[in-house]
């Protein structure tokens, strides 16, 4: 067994046992940084199959910014995730049945890809040019064939962000906020008062 | 795909009109607060009278490597879908004013909305499918929610969000499926691959995926159980516009990617479709009559009519796809209409929501009593109101394609539903009135008046160029 081989299981074999990890941990903490654990394996993997730039990604976009989220808000967030999971049990078999079916058909699908090759009959290469970098192949087509797609997940992006303004934004009257205006304005005579006080009795407000 | 930019532009101006008048609408109301609503609301809907103009005017092809489509189906849906927005934009930024939560966002959303719409049926690819589906989605939960301090609207908001997003989880499965099997993300490519035999049943196995995440977005059963929640507990002049203008694209996306990237899986297609079909208008025809809340009742109503829809679709003609094309453009009005009414309608500043309301309507308001006895008989699909004519074409669809059975069930479903809404007349006009109602607002009962009026007469002379206008529309689905 040659080293690459060795690397591909044992990544492979972390990820998904972080990723049953991930479900079945009882503290949402640890859940969350299996989460993580999970990622950056499948990062590994990334890079192990020439995709460098979308391993960045990965590491970038959902270890540094997603996950690191989902921590603060169950970490900040006073939810009783023991009363959340009473219904587990009772949801068990059901969950079983459909979670079965699932697994059956996606091993029946699993094997006509591995009986017909699937894609690799009538696939492009993803990545015509060997020896382009990653990011300039990706970055020649995102731009040029896909720029329609970009913009409009651009859009999707900027409904997302009026939906968070929309539902969380209140004006709270009694609210100080810095005003740099008053600030700059400010003199010594406005900002201190100069009180005599004589010895030995101190100053009453 | 050899298209030049500039060309793509043009073929794309509705939509790139409607984004470029967004984002300026949004700049101009973040300056100027919530004294701008309704400023932003004219302007919204100059913009979407603009694009109608546009989409009307627009030439046919394809553009960016094929993921935008325009032909007479889309130019045909887009100026529908953006004719009937701006009654939204009215309906809501008045209603908001009364309620005193004025916030500019509204028209900006539904715009957002009219977009993702917009996309949605010029998607030549699954992956402008599934943005078009999102972008008209997201905007949908945020308006479902949009009156924060109301615990049933954030209720509906919150469902209507988390089964969204399971439904888009199923059908972004099947997509990859497909893409998979098929190699390619293109309608006209995953058409091919089928069509040479290469892609064998794994891709159906993405196909029923993908088509169960598209009946969530129409709220066909059996993935229809969000409806209810989400039309009782978001505002009235927001379900008017998730009931209408949505459900049209959606239908358009569904009819488009069944017929132009599975066109050749039609054998296999049809027996889904005729299920839900089934189960859609069953469900429809008997969920509805336990129901006391109207709200709840037009829910229901949508998913049987929904169910019409789809026994158009499962037809797998040139007709079917016309029939679908009418009637949802006739269904859309019905429903505007219907849910105008109950935003003019309340009593003590409560809005009539529940049967018992609506007691002896006809005396005390006996021209919104007239008008929704007429969208009664409409929808129940009575000559010669538009729902019957709506009704008509899908049957005769049904009928050409040797579909017995199904035709059969459009009766059955419309006879139980006919019973809910004969309850309503009855209840208007031959039950004692509790009390008093307040005065209708003026722009919810003009709606309410013009859609009562186009179900009967102005459908008529309306019919003559509604019919041959969808007969080219949809010859341009493919389809025999």
């Amino acid at each position: 067994m040659d080293l690459q081989a060795i690397a591909f299981y044992l990544l492979a074999a972390i990820t998904v046992a972080s990723g049953l990890l991930v479900i079945t941990a009882r503290n949402p903490v640890h859940s969350v940084l299996f989460l993580i654990l999970a990622f950056f394996t499948a990062a590994g993997l990334f890079v192990m199959l020439g995709a460098e730039f979308l391993a960045m990604l990965l590491v970038v976009v959902y270890v540094g910014a997603v996950a690191v989220l989902f921590l603060f808000v169950v970490m900040m967030l006073d939810v009783d995730f023991s009363q959340l999971r009473e219904g587990f049990s009772r949801y068990l078999p059901i969950g079983m049945v459909v979670g079965g079916v699932l697994a059956i058909e996606m091993i029946l699908v699993a094997t006509t890809v591995a009986n017909r090759g699937a894609a690799s009959l009538n696939a492009a290469p993803a990545n015509p040019d060997a020896a382009l970098p990653n990011a300039e192949a990706i970055g020649r087509v995102l731009y040029t064939d896909y720029v329609y797609f970009f913009q409009a997940a651009g859009l999707v992006l900027l409904v997302a962000m009026i939906g968070a303004i929309v539902l969380t934004l209140r004006h709270r009257p009694g609210v100080r906020r810095q005003n740099i205006g008053n600030q700059v304005a400010r003199t010594p005579e406005s900002g201190m008062e100069i009180v005599q006080i004589k010895s030995g009795e101190g100053l009453s407000e | 795909m050899t298209m030049n930019f500039q060309d793509a532009l043009v073929l794309a101006r509705p939509e790139v009109f409607l984004a470029g008048a967004t984002l300026f609408l949004l700049v101009y109301g973040a300056f100027r607060g919530e004294k701008g609503m309704s400023e932003v609301s004219i302007g919204a809907s100059l913009a979407l009278f603009t694009a109608a103009a546009f989409a009307a005017i627009g030439p046919d092809g394809a553009a960016f490597s094929g993921g935008f489509i325009a032909n007479s189906a889309t130019r045909f849906a887009k100026v529908a879908v953006y004719l009937i927005s701006p009654v939204a934009i009215l309906l809501g930024d008045r209603w908001l004013g009364r309620v005193d939560n004025k916030r500019f966002e509204f028209p900006i959303l539904i715009l957002l909305a009219a977009i993702g719409m917009g996309m949605m049926v010029s998607a030549g690819d699954l992956i402008s499918l599934y943005i078009g589906i999102e972008l008209q989605s997201l905007a949908l939960y945020v308006l479902a929610a949009f009156r924060r301090d109301d615990a049933k609207a954030s209720e509906a908001g919150l469902k209507y969000f988390v089964l969204g997003a399971l439904s888009s989880g199923l059908l972004l499965y099947g997509a990859s499926l497909i893409y998979g099997f098929a190699g390619s993300t293109h309608f006209d490519v995953i058409a091919q691959s089928i069509q040479h035999g290469t892609t064998g049943t794994g891709v159906l196995f993405g196909l029923v995926f993908l088509m169960c995440g598209l009946a969530f977005k129409v709220s066909a059963a059996p993935f229809h159980m969000w409806t209810p929640d989400v039309y009782e507990g978001a505002p009235t002049p927001i379900v008017a516009f998730f009931a209408a203008a949505p459900k049209l694209a959606a239908m358009v996306l569904f009819a488009r990617v069944l017929s132009e990237a599975f066109g050749s899986a039609i054998d296999q297609w049809r027996q889904i479709i005729v299920i839900t079909a089934f189960l859609s208008v069953a469900i429809g025809a008997f969920g509805g009559l336990a129901q006391s809340n109207i709200k709840r009742l037009l829910g229901y109503s949508s998913i049987a009519n929904i169910g019409y829809a789809l026994i158009g679709l499962s037809a797998g003609t040139a007709e079917g796809m016309q029939a679908v094309l009418v009637f949802m453009v006739l269904y859309m009005i019905d429903v505007t209409g219907f849910f105008a009414c109950l935003g003019a309608l309340s009593r003590d500043g409560k809005s009539m929501e529940s049967l018992s309301d609506f007691a002896g309507l006809a005396r005390l308001r006996p021209g919104l009593a007239l008008v929704l006895t007429a969208l009664s008989f409409s929808v129940m699909g009575l000559p010669p109101f538009s729902g019957f004519w709506a009704k008509l074409f899908v049957f005769k669809a049904a009928i050409a394609s040797g579909q017995w059975i199904l035709a059969a069930v459009v009766l059955l479903g419309s006879v139980v539903a006919a019973f809910y809404y004969l309850r309503l007349i009855k209840t208007m006009w031959f039950d004692p009135a509790p009390g008093q109602t307040d005065t209708p607002p003026v722009e919810a009962k003009g709606v309410a008046f013009a859609a009562a009026l186009f179900c009967f007469p102005l459908v008529l002379p309306a019919m003559a160029w509604l019919e041959p206008m969808a007969r080219t529309a949809a010859v341009s689905f493919g389809l025999k």
